[in-house]
């Protein structure tokens, strides 16, 4: 329109703040409309063409926004006020909140519109790839697997490395129960609002004891003070694929294959089918994801109410995980807001049926010249099974179907958390609070696992018909009084708190017998085993705020766990933090480039008494452990259930973590440039670590005791950026990278030079009880152990030929050298949300550098001896692609060979999505969301295997992680 | 330590001390294992002792992929080889836990918790076997370590100390003077429950010890071989099985030959160690499971040439010992990781005498006992030392014993004896019972070039080996926790 055009004209101002100063890089923009600008270093704008009506838009982080119309006008000049909520917005830390601007830790804070989006089954994944310093490793393809969370690396051998989790002021136990791969696994993740985490020592040691892997605080979504009535309900479909399958050789390769090499019996056993047993045990799978809230306010009470249902099938057939779960808070306050109640209800209840996992080892080793079905109807279902007589043959491997069809093993998980938090201020002082919080964590499991007795697996059993439970039941009392005051007339701020906290923690496993399929009793019930442990603590935090520009923040506690002798059971877990607001300082104010800079520096201490029940609760006394009825010895004609002296350290204590941290928060241009870079290393001391001990000295060849040192130091990089904010267009790019390097410096009582180390991670496949990974001091932890393979010139392993590595001209054990480890030495996310109108879109792509993973698969199967079994009873076996490529006949040590570690480096699109809102089709306060997402859209990766991103590095018949497909309505009333 | 107020609690920690060499932990067959470090099924102290005193001879090889088990048969340990350590483990895990009963049960102890009577006899008795169990542990230190081995008594308390180490010696004297001191507290030979040592157990014991005291101390003890044996023989409790197989069967505990067991049961004493690998492990090819009363063979033992010709016949016809499966299977091995080079044999079986197959219904755990110390190895012991010129015995009733071990097999009886002779009839008789490495070292053949089988030292046609391999390194992981032992010369 012309003419409304030529009716446009020009406009300056000055932008001050309250006290009058100019304010540069203030954004104004003419309502409606792209068009813009900023306020120069003097705070001046001006902008040409505006129509006489038109509305200004003033804005600038930390001040309130404010409009103005033009009204004619030439010249307006504005005041902009301190935004109270920015400028009190607060973080949540460990027993309270803290104003973001107060923080000294590394704390990490993301909400729920941040979150990772699509088919999210446990917590976690929220935030994969979102935090630098917090590596989430997503769980395999079982449905409501678990995810392995690593904040700045493991600080502990033997102990837990997982960092503790509180939700909604809880902390909750981290230990797993039978049936739930992942105590987290029981919260739906859509009741989260947010996630903070605890990086860094200064702002985790409040924690003490239980603080040396971080802390991750959850808060539940709740309705706010005046809400009306709100309703929202979601649902989400998704399809899950499986994106990829392990190379294995066909049935006409195999048929040459065994016609090559095979025997003549061998080959008279080559059948005449075509089997792809992997696309046998796969198949696309559906999932609902369907939630519905309610929140408002009854009576000045805002409450929220949720109930989430989940029904998720694995790509493995026959696995499925479905959860019920329910959540209720309410917030009541009383006299006149003195008193507010916090009650948060949350139960959830699971349903998990487990595939039989050996099926995908199976169907890879399985014959695929063999058919499916026998066509014998009545023996062993009617599968096909290779037969030693008449029984199934015990070395050759099971129909890889028929493992899956014939077994039920079903798991049922309810769990309870609740707790009431009561939070007092004082009348007669208000800004004292006293803050007393109740909670329970309660959580059963019971499982009954049956095969029938025409099952080759457990033929010669007679199936099985096995009944499992387990309970845990922990309860909290926390207590703390908190005085935080503005003293105007210094300039000052303070925050002090200090309070007790009480946890208890009881297991209770019940054994049961083993039963055959028609539930006669095959072998009598172990040892029930019922253990608790308790911890008790003082804490306590103080936090000064010189002139908005410096804060000091200290904390102390002194823990106690059950699980130390009387004299070691107390440990103190001190902590301080430094921060300075430099954009505060007089010559930055006027930098207007840089909207605020801050540095931090933060020491602490923390500890570590998780290890776990095998380890027992009771590690410090001696103690006597009754055998089960399977494990008696003989005495004349009676048979004597035994009692083993157990090994014990009387010595036992806290495992200590001293961490150091610096850095810098930065943002520019209007907070459209921000992040930080955090510096930190970890040092951990008296490791609680299950070494040797010397032979003679104790009970057992090995024990749980406080030895050795390790490091993990890094660096954080954060970089979050808005390169589009207009009306209607927002563009979103943030980038977080890490590095770690983690070290073992000492892992013997008495320093010993030439300690090879200790042997590690879980047994590989192929042989009894071999290893390739052992903690060595000047090594990453779980540093792989092996030979250096030799080569031939056409680049070719030459087998059983490696490195005289320690040059005793002689070929040993002692040839085995350390290289890798399944830790990265970097690890990065890209996320990027565009907003344009009603669309949106993103994506979240992740990384690992360095990262090394032991390919077992090629190890275990890949050898002419693998596949051409001529032990016992004749059978065949199928096996990885590697044998055509390596040729390896075997039956050599060739599984410790480096030859078959890979460097598994990735990058990964965990999530894709698109969005579209329909907005207020159901009326005026209402909104109608559509999302479509794909995750795990691709890996870019060298390794070979079917997953990179393998944790604990060893690759041996990982159930695959799928590619899912969702499609999701989101809507408000 | 409170499980101690109750005498009850008494036989059922001296159950787990005699469980010790059986089973592998708390949980059958597997879980809450006694080791760490090692796969809880090869941490059986049976298991391991047996592989150490037969894989590196001409008893025996194993096919499989196990870390470094084929070390033993190549001859090539090092001190970091993790079934060495496992032995040496189980060993000081026993003496450790012997220590501990028998502190806990001394003669004040028992007074200062009022134990009386019955009960107090009865703990006595208990802990002179915990002695006996201590002293086996120690013959086997002395026998396989050469002696230089952390040394703790029930004076050593459990915590986190450095043991000293002792040498052949006094570890020779110690394990002698603590036999003689406990046999009056220990049942008369088979007067006792089944299962348990008896006088007649620890006279065997200190008759082994004495008949390699050459080796262990550098002086010959064959007088007092001659006094023990005949100690064993004079109490008339033990016969000669009459079917030799019957000795290895699922119901062998109804032997009067057998003098020391270590018990095992498919039911009610389970685990991957011991029995169950010596039935298992040896059966594959063409062998039918059925045969043995299990459920599948792990296809891994087998024997060489060399030890099948200690047999002049080894078809089984004229010697009824010669327990060889051959049906496609090669007398020579050119492949050691193949099952069917070398012949299988068939000597333990998870069937009683009468056929019937062990009490495990899903045929994975045998009810075989391992037939430790038996009569036969006590006559030929006997044999030995008189040819080699005990006082005490005489050639005649020595080559009487000889010919009634002979008799049985139904092999022919022999007129004279020779050191030689008897060497090769110990392994006729006794191989793979845990004696091979042992006897082959007192007649200096076990490293040297006298003597060769398959593989020796890891070549086809063997060769010898180093001396220093007559023992075995003190592992590795011991010398990192306790850094004031040294090592075995050579290693």
């Amino acid at each position: 329109n012309l003419s409304v055009m030529a009716q446009g004209q020009t406009l300056t101002g000055l932008v001050k703040e309250v006290d009058g100063t100019p304010l540069p890089g203030v954004t104004v923009q003419i309502k409606g409309t792209n068009r813009g600008t900023q306020t120069n270093a003097d705070g001046v704008y001006q902008l040409t063409n505006v129509e006489p009506n038109a509305t200004l838009v003033f804005s600038f982080i930390g001040k309130t926004p404010q409009e103005a119309v033009a009204n004619g006008r030439s010249t307006i000049d504005v005041v902009l006020a301190d935004d109270s909520k920015s400028l009190t917005e607060v973080v949540v830390v460990g027993y309270g909140t803290q104003r973001r601007k107060d923080l000294t830790g590394s704390i990490a804070a993301i909400s729920s519109e941040e979150f990772q989006k699509g088919n999210v089954v446990t917590p976690e994944q929220l935030i994969a790839g979102k935090l630098s310093g917090v590596q989430i490793t997503p769980p395999s393809g079982q449905p409501g697997g678990g995810s392995t969370i690593r904040i700045r690396g493991g600080s502990s051998l033997n102990a837990s490395n997982d960092p503790l989790v509180v939700i909604d002021g809880l902390p909750v136990d981290n230990s797993g129960i039978s049936g739930a791969s992942n105590p987290l696994s029981l919260i739906n993740p859509q009741d989260i609002e947010t996630f903070t985490v605890l990086k860094d020592a200064s702002a985790a040691a409040i924690y003490g004891a239980r603080a040396a892997n971080g802390v991750i605080l959850i808060t539940t979504k709740r309705g706010q003070q005046g809400d009306q009535l709100r309703i929202n309900a979601s649902v989400l479909g998704s399809v899950s694929v499986n994106s990829k399958l392990v190379p294995v050789l066909s049935a006409d390769q195999f048929t040459t294959f065994v016609n090559t090499y095979g025997t003549a019996a061998q080959k008279a056993l080559l059948g005449p089918a075509n089997t792809n047993w992997q696309k046998e045990i796969y198949h696309p799978a559906f999932s609902v994801d369907a939630n519905v809230s309610a929140s408002g306010t009854y009576r000045k009470m805002p409450y929220r109410v949720s109930l989430g249902y989940l029904d998720q099938n694995g790509v493995l057939k026959t696995s499925n995980f479905q959860r019920v779960s329910a959540a209720v808070s309410a917030t009541p306050r009383f006299f006149q807001d003195h008193l507010k109640v916090d009650i948060n209800l949350k139960g959830s209840i699971i349903n998990n049926t487990f595939a039989d996992q050996g099926a995908i080892g199976s169907a890879i080793a399985f014959d695929p010249t063999q058919p499916v079905y026998s066509g014998q109807e009545r023996a062993f279902g009617g599968y096909f099974e290779w037969l030693d007589g008449n029984n199934p043959n015990t070395s050759a491997p099971r129909n890889p179907v028929g493992l899956l069809n014939q077994r039920s093993d079903k798991t049922t998980v309810n769990r309870s958390i609740g707790n009431v938090a009561f939070d007092y201020k004082f009348h007669f002082l208000p800004e004292l609070r006293a803050n007393l919080n109740l909670g329970y964590d309660i959580s059963s499991s019971s499982g009954l696992n049956f095969v029938p007795a025409s099952a080759a697996s457990l033929f010669n059993q007679g199936g099985q018909n096995n009944e499992s439970s387990q309970s845990r039941t922990n309860k909290t009392l926390e207590f703390y009084l908190n005085y935080a005051k503005d003293l105007k007339a210094i300039r000052s701020r303070v925050d002090v708190t200090g309070g007790y906290s009480y946890q208890d923690f009881i297991r209770d496993n019940p054994s049961y017998p083993t039963r055959r399929a028609d539930n006669t009793e095959f072998a009598p019930a172990g040892t029930p085993f019922k253990t608790q442990y308790t911890l008790l603590a003082f804490f306590g935090r103080a936090n000064y705020t010189f002139n908005e520009k410096y804060t000091l923040t200290a904390t102390l506690r002194r823990d106690a766990t059950s699980r130390f002798s009387p004299e070691n059971r107390w440990g103190w877990f001190p902590s301080a933090g430094l921060a300075w607001s430099l954009k505060d300082e007089p010559f930055l104010k006027g930098v207007t480039a840089l909207s605020a800079l801050k540095l931090r520096v933060g020491y602490g201490v923390t500890g570590q008494q998780d290890f776990g029940a095998v380890l027992s609760d009771y590690p410090y006394l001696p103690r006597y452990t009754l055998s089960d009825p399977t494990a008696q010895y003989q005495f004349g004609n009676a048979y004597y259930r035994t009692l083993r002296a157990e090994g014990y350290d009387a010595n036992i204590k806290w495992e200590e973590t001293q961490a150091i941290n610096a850095a810098v928060d930065y943002a520019f241009f209007d907070g459209r440039i921000s992040g930080s870079i955090d510096v930190y290393q970890k040092k951990t001391k008296d490791l609680l670590s299950v070494i040797p001990v010397a032979a003679g000295s104790n009970l057992t060849n090995q024990l749980l005791t406080n030895v050795g040192n390790l490091e993990n130091k890094g660096i954080e990089f954060t970089l979050n950026t808005n390169p589009i904010r207009r009306e209607g267009l927002n563009l979103d790019v943030n980038f977080n990278i890490t590095y770690n390097e983690n070290k073992i410096t000492n892992l013997t009582k008495v320093p010993t030079p030439n300690d090879p180390g200790i042997l590690t991670g879980d047994n590989i496949s192929g042989g009894t009880g071999n290893k390739v990974q052992i903690h060595t001091v000047g090594f990453p932890t779980n540093a792989f152990y092996v030979y250096r393979q030799v080569y031939d010139e056409s680049g070719k392993p030459i087998e059983g030929v490696y490195q005289d590595l320690n040059g005793d001209g002689k070929f040993t054990i002692e040839d085995r050298y350390r290289y890798k480890s399944p830790n990265p030495k970097l690890f990065l996310g890209f996320t990027s949300q565009l907003t344009y109108g009603r669309f949106s879109a993103g994506f979240v792509l992740r990384g690992n550098v360095g990262n090394y993973v032991y390919n077992n698969v090629r190890s275990s199967t890949g050898t002419r001896t693998g596949l051409l079994n001529v032990q016992g009873a004749p059978y065949l076996r199928n096996g990885s692609t590697e044998v055509l490529t390596s040729g390896f006949v075997g039956g050599s040590d060739q599984y410790l060979s480096d030859y078959y570690l890979e460097n598994a480096s990735f990058l990964r699109m965990d999530n894709v999505n698109v969005g579209y809102d329909f907005g207020r089709v159901f009326g005026k306060s209402s909104s109608l969301r559509a999302t479509a997402n794909v995750q795990n859209a691709f890996v870019i990766t060298k390794y070979q295997g079917l997953d990179p991103e393998i944790s604990g590095g060893i690759d041996n018949n990982f159930y695959p992680r799928p590619r899912i497909f969702s499609l999701g309505l989101n809507a408000n009333f | 330590v409170s499980v101690y107020k109750d005498p009850a609690n008494y036989k059922p920690v001296l159950a787990k001390l005699y469980g010790m060499l059986s089973l592998t932990g708390q949980q059958g067959p597997s879980g809450k294992p006694d080791l760490g470090i090692i796969d809880e099924g090869a941490s059986s102290y049976l298991r391991q002792y047996w592989m150490a005193q037969e894989l590196p001879t001409d008893e025996a090889v194993i096919g499989w992929n196990d870390g470094s088990i084929k070390d033993y048969h190549n001859m090539n340990w090092t001190s970091g080889n993790e079934f060495v350590r496992a032995m040496y483990d189980r060993i000081f895990v026993l003496v450790t836990s012997c220590n501990e009963f028998i502190r806990e049960t001394s003669d004040a102890k028992l007074a200062e918790r009022g134990i009386s009577g019955q009960a107090a006899a009865d703990a006595k008795a208990y802990r002179a076997e915990a002695r006996f169990l201590r002293a086996l542990a120690y013959s086997h230190a002395l026998d396989l370590f050469g002696g230089n081995v952390p040394f703790v008594t029930e004076a050593d308390a459990v915590g986190a100390f450095l043991p000293k180490q002792t040498n052949k010696q006094d570890l020779f004297a110690y394990i002698e003077s603590e036999l003689k001191a406990i046999e009056t507290d220990l049942a008369a030979p088979r007067a006792g429950e089944y299962g348990r040592a008896d006088k007649a157990a620890a006279w065997t014991l200190l008759a082994k010890v004495y008949l390699n005291a050459q080796v262990y101390t550098g002086t010959a003890r064959w007088n007092d071989v001659v006094t023990y044996t005949n100690k064993v023989i004079a109490a008339n409790a033990y016969t000669l099985e009459p079917n030799y197989q019957n000795l290895f069967l699922a119901d062998n505990n109804n032997s009067r030959e057998i003098i020391f067991p270590i018990t095992f049961d498919g039911t009610r004493t389970k685990t991957y160690g011991g029995t169950t690998f010596l039935v298992h492990a040896p059966v594959g090819g063409k062998m039918n499971k059925d045969d043995f009363g299990i459920n599948g063979g792990w296809a891994g033992l087998r024997t060489t040439k060399a030890f099948v010709s200690q047999y002049e016949d080894p078809s089984g016809k004229t010697d009824k010992r010669a327990m060889f499966f051959t049906d496609g299977q090669n007398l020579d091995i050119n492949d050691i990781a193949t099952f069917t080079e070398g012949y299988a044999i068939t000597k333990y079986k998870n069937v009683t005498s009468a056929g019937v197959k062990g009490s495990d219904q899903a045929g994975d755990f045998v009810d075989t006992d391992f037939p430790m110390f038996r009569l036969a190895d006590v006559y030929l012991m006997y044999a030995e030392a008189v040819v080699r010129g005990g006082t005490g015995g005489d050639q005649t009733t020595a080559l009487g014993y000889v010919n009634q071990i002979r008799q049985r097999a139904g092999a022919a009886n022999v007129t004279a004896l020779t050191p030689d002779f008897i060497l090769s009839e110990r392994a006729r008789e006794l191989y793979w019972e845990a004696n091979r490495r042992t006897d082959l070292i007192r007649y200096g053949r076990f490293t040297t070039a006298t003597y060769l089988w398959p593989w020796k030292g890891g070549v086809k046609d063997g060769r010898a080996v180093e001396d220093f391999r007559n023992i075995y390194p003190i592992p590795a992981s011991d010398r990192i926790a306790n850094p004031t032992l040294t090592q075995n010369p050579g290693y």
